[in-house]
């Protein structure tokens, strides 16, 4: 019998793999991606917990979520492609301009 | 629910989320992504929530993926520069890794708290989370606001999406 606990591991787990991904990854592309792994972690998390309670609203959730990681793909690849016609680059250490 | 369905997925979930953190080559890293959304879209299946197991194959898989595909080919920057050693060294990388480690064991650690939970089996209630109407009614009446808002969230992130990239005059 799959539990709670197992859906709830397994999102932990999958938003540490994303976590790993942001800190090490030298590519701005693989970096969102990395961050879209922890979003659907998360959406896991709201799915199985909708699920737990035996409402919809996790579920609802989840939608809300995707729109916003739909939003967040569109106007983060546009400055991946801004910052990349700027400096012919797509590693984050090559963008220090407005470092203190 | 099926345990060993459950197994399936996750590893394919896991191992597919692994690939796409480990990969140099951000093409690769989209198509393991792709193969990581299959395997929640199954998960949500098993959690009786099949309307939300399609939108993930088609937003997620269909648009979003389709978007970083497009960006990826469009910028043909196949590999991955090589880490300068004066900015981030490898103590930097393994603070990194060990954060994220903490990060897990402080899940796992909250989760041992919680006890085992297993999940209702009770028909009806399973029949209404999964009703596709359910879903809209509520969308429609308890969360119109948000929903609505939603849209204007979509029509700022599309206009900024085209002042960010377009080419300026």
């Amino acid at each position: 019998m799959v539990s709670l606990n197992h859906f709830l591991i397994l999102s932990g787990i999958l938003f540490s793999i994303g976590t790993v991904g942001v800190f090490l990854r030298r590519n701005l592309i693989t970096i969102l991606l990395s961050v879209e792994i922890m979003l659907n972690a998360v959406n896991l998390t709201f799915v199985a917990g909708g699920r737990y309670l035996g409402t919809v609203d996790g579920q609802i959730i989840t939608f809300f979520v995707m729109t916003v990681a739909a939003a967040e793909a569109a106007v983060g690849l546009a400055l991946v492609i801004a910052l990349f016609r700027h400096k012919e680059t797509l590693s984050p250490e090559a963008f220090t301009s407005l470092k203190w | 629910m099926d345990v060993v369905a459950f197994y399936i997925f996750a590893a394919i979930a896991i191992l597919a989320s692994l690939g796409v953190v480990g990969q140099r080559n951000p093409m690769h890293s989209v198509m393991l992504l792709i193969v990581s959304f299959g395997a929640l879209a199954g998960l949500y299946v098993l959690l009786d929530a099949p309307f939300t197991a399609v939108t993930q194959i088609i937003i997620y898989a269909g648009a979003i993926m389709v978007l970083f595909l497009f960006v990826v080919m469009l910028l043909n920057a196949h590999t991955e520069d090589d880490i300068p050693k004066t900015v981030l060294g490898p103590r930097a990388i393994r603070i990194g890794v060990l954060l994220s480690l903490l990060l897990g064991l402080e899940v796992a650690y909250a989760l041992s708290k919680l006890g085992i939970t297993s999940f209702t089996t009770d028909s009806g209630t399973i029949a209404k989370i999964s009703s596709v109407a359910q879903i809209g009614v509520q969308l429609f009446t308890t969360h119109a606001f948000a929903f609505e808002v939603t849209s204007i969230l979509i029509l700022v992130s599309m206009v900024g999406a085209v002042v960010i990239a377009g080419r300026k005059h």
